[in-house]
């Protein structure tokens, strides 16, 4: 931005707030420094187009009309009370909580937008010191390259466009989503919304997205409808059932120390004239459980139950078969 | 976002800034702001031209300098910042929420003081559109852990633990000197200068068996660097080796899960990638467990090893109904 541009932005800025008259066009053209270079009136208006477009991006609350209904024109002013940010006053503790959460993201558009939270909080007068080491530093990152336009299709409230692979059954398709908000659960992103081929709510995984984010139609169409709290739907899309059951294997002295943290020996026991000791194990997701025991090879036998000692044979089977089959 | 749209946001906020600490020192000023002390003097200069339409003297913002320190005499208007837009109340509140739901972060009634006031303060600007939740699931054990590393911390003690390492499939003691505690995608982790290792390492609290706080002060030497966390946790590094793996559907989680590199897309849903493994035992057991969901392509070594573990492993089980 020009030294010229910047100077007219800030003097127009003022001027608006300081009015309580709706100013016309050429009215703000002819008192605001910076317009009077305009050499025609074609060029005023193009100039001033897009310093209003300016301003709206910025936030500031840019009103359209006339004071009396006997006036002539429509023209512009900045309602004061709507422009400024009410009054706050942070204690130590809680400017201390903001300048963490500030730190929370790694992300462009969030770290952006953070920042510029941040900055307007101090304007206002709060002491935020971001030199203060945090005992403990969250990170909340985004990299997915679906992130930001979709967080701009929610801010805008249009429709989305893209391509999903679903993993397992493999399916790769276009699907449309009314979206409703972006969501970070446990370290991965989703996009909640109503999918407009299934006519219901959805959540999706965005890593899963293949290709581009598009947008499309008219924006602020778009809404979360209020009973539909967004970390509670992606939360119970994805939360595992809590199916306890207890295992007991054999494992050979001194190895499978993954296993061994979180069992307790119950026994010993020699196998295949191996010495080891009988463990039991609470399992609470058995079919992941079934691999992370798989991988230990030899070193771990299941005992029972049953339907789990078929599954780590299962795997392993497709292991010695899986990669003599392939070559 | 180029510094040329920043410059705006920040002519915005910097009569404000200064109205609310009078005679505040320039380069203070300009680390508050992010920017150079020159550039400061350079916004401060184009704000001294401007004011309100008339432009005499009394129009026009009025700044006060003396010595490096600077006063505003007159704000023209502008005696407060522009309110939170949409996306700032978000990035902010959404943040601030996030750390009540991180265990041990912040202390939780600061955290929803601060979200009252901002929320007061922004009026209409709500949070919308992005929700999180860390979801960090801590068992009793992880809790007792970190409060002690979370103690350690505090008084600047090293700590003696028991960590396994999940590379090596191993529990051994380690005298560490901590640095700072991370919470990074959904797990907590201890950042120390581990003395056995001779480097900067991080720990994850669930993998913390015993800890103890030592006597001595916690001292990691100057050099010691703390980790960037912005391109993830994994290090690539020249001596990891590298295979080659066709993901079936149902193993595709892999490559979400682990930094990978993506090479094709096969028919049937089948993923070709790329994966760096610093120890082949441990890749082996990662691909045991896969069982028929993946194929290794190369390196042959590694297929064998795979294979040979596998079979030796049914050759054990076979045993049980041998065995009394």
């Amino acid at each position: 931005m020009s030294v010229a541009r910047a100077e007219r932005l800030v003097n127009l800025v003022l001027c608006l707030l300081s009015t309580r008259q709706y100013l016309p066009a050429e009215r703000i053209r002819a008192i605001v420094a910076g317009y009077t270079d305009a050499p025609t009136d074609e060029a005023f208006y193009r100039m001033f187009e897009r310093d209003k477009n300016e301003l709206r991006d910025l936030g500031i609350p840019l009103e359209f009309g006339r004071t009396r209904a006997v006036d002539a024109e429509d023209g512009y002013r900045i309602a004061r009370r709507d422009y400024e940010l009410g009054d706050i006053d942070l204690e130590p503790d809680e400017a201390a909580a903001v300048a963490l959460a500030v730190r929370l993201w790694d992300s462009p558009e969030l770290t952006g937008a953070a920042a510029g939270a941040l900055l307007k909080l101090r304007a206002a007068g709060v002491d935020v010191d971001q030199g203060v080491p945090a005992v403990v530093e969250p990170k909340v990152r985004t990299t997915e390259p679906a992130f930001a336009p979709l967080l701009a299709a929610v801010q805008a409230g249009r429709a989305v466009r893209f391509d999903y692979r679903r993993p397992s059954p493999a399916e790769l398709r276009t699907r449309t989503l009314e979206p409703w908000g972006v969501v970070s659960w446990r370290g991965r992103w989703y996009v909640v919304g109503h999918d407009r081929d299934r006519d219901a709510p959805r959540c999706f995984r965005l890593s899963r997205i293949v290709g581009e984010v598009t947008a499309f139609g008219p924006t602020g169409v778009v809404a979360r409808p209020p009973e539909v709290d967004l970390l509670e739907f992606v939360s119970a899309s994805t939360g595992e059932p809590p199916d306890t059951t207890t295992a007991r294997l054999w494992v050979a002295r001194q190895r499978a120390a993954g296993l061994r943290r979180r069992a307790r020996v119950v026994g010993e026991r020699t196998l295949d004239d191996v010495p080891g000791d009988v463990i039991e194990l609470d399992l609470f997701h058995p079919d992941s459980a079934a691999s992370w025991i798989a991988g230990y090879g030899e070193d771990a036998v299941v005992l029972e139950p049953e339907v789990l000692r078929k599954s780590v044979q299962e795997r392993l089977l497709a292991a010695v078969g899986g990669v003599e089959a392939r070559r | 976002m180029s510094s040329s749209q920043e410059r705006l946001p920040r002519l915005l906020a910097l009569v404000p800034y200064l109205i609310a600490r009078p005679g505040i020192r320039i380069d203070e000023a300009a680390a508050d702001f992010g920017v150079t002390a020159r550039q400061l003097r350079k916004d401060l200069e184009l704000l001294w031209m401007c004011g309100l339409p008339g432009y005499g003297p009394g129009d026009l913002i009025d700044l006060s300098f003396e010595g490096d320190t600077i006063t505003v005499t007159f704000d023209a208007g502008m005696s407060r910042p522009l309110r939170l837009t949409g996306a700032e109340a978000t990035a902010l509140l959404v943040a601030l929420r996030t750390l009540l739901d991180a265990p041990g972060v912040a202390d939780a009634d600061a955290v929803r003081r601060a979200v009252a006031k901002i929320e007061a303060a922004a009026g209409q600007a709500q949070p919308a559109g992005v929700a999180v939740a860390l979801g960090v699931r801590e068992g009793a054990r992880t809790a007792r852990s970190r409060q002690v590393v979370q103690a350690a911390l505090t008084a600047g003690r090293a700590l003696r633990m028991t960590y396994y390492t999940a590379s090596r499939d191993q529990v051994a003691e380690r005298t560490v000197d901590p640095m700072r505690m991370l919470i990074v995608e959904g797990r907590s982790y201890l950042e120390a200068w581990c003395r056995r290792a001779e480097a900067v390492r991080l720990f994850r609290l669930d993998r913390i068996d015993e800890v103890t706080e030592l006597d001595e002060p916690a001292v990691p030497p100057p050099y010691a660097e703390r980790t960037d966390t912005t391109a993830g946790l994994f290090r690539e590094r020249p001596d990891h080796e590298v295979a080659q793996l066709v993901l079936e559907p149902d193993a595709r989680w892999v490559s979400e899960y682990y930094p990978v590199e993506r090479l094709t897309e096969l028919d049937g849903g089948r993923l070709r990638i790329r994966m760096r493994y610093a120890d082949q035992s441990w890749m082996v057991r990662l691909l045991l467990g896969l069982g028929g969901d993946v194929t290794v392509e190369e390196p042959a070594v590694l297929a064998e090893s795979l294979r040979e573990r596998a079979r030796r492993a049914l050759a054990r089980a076979g045993q049980l109904t041998v065995a009394p």
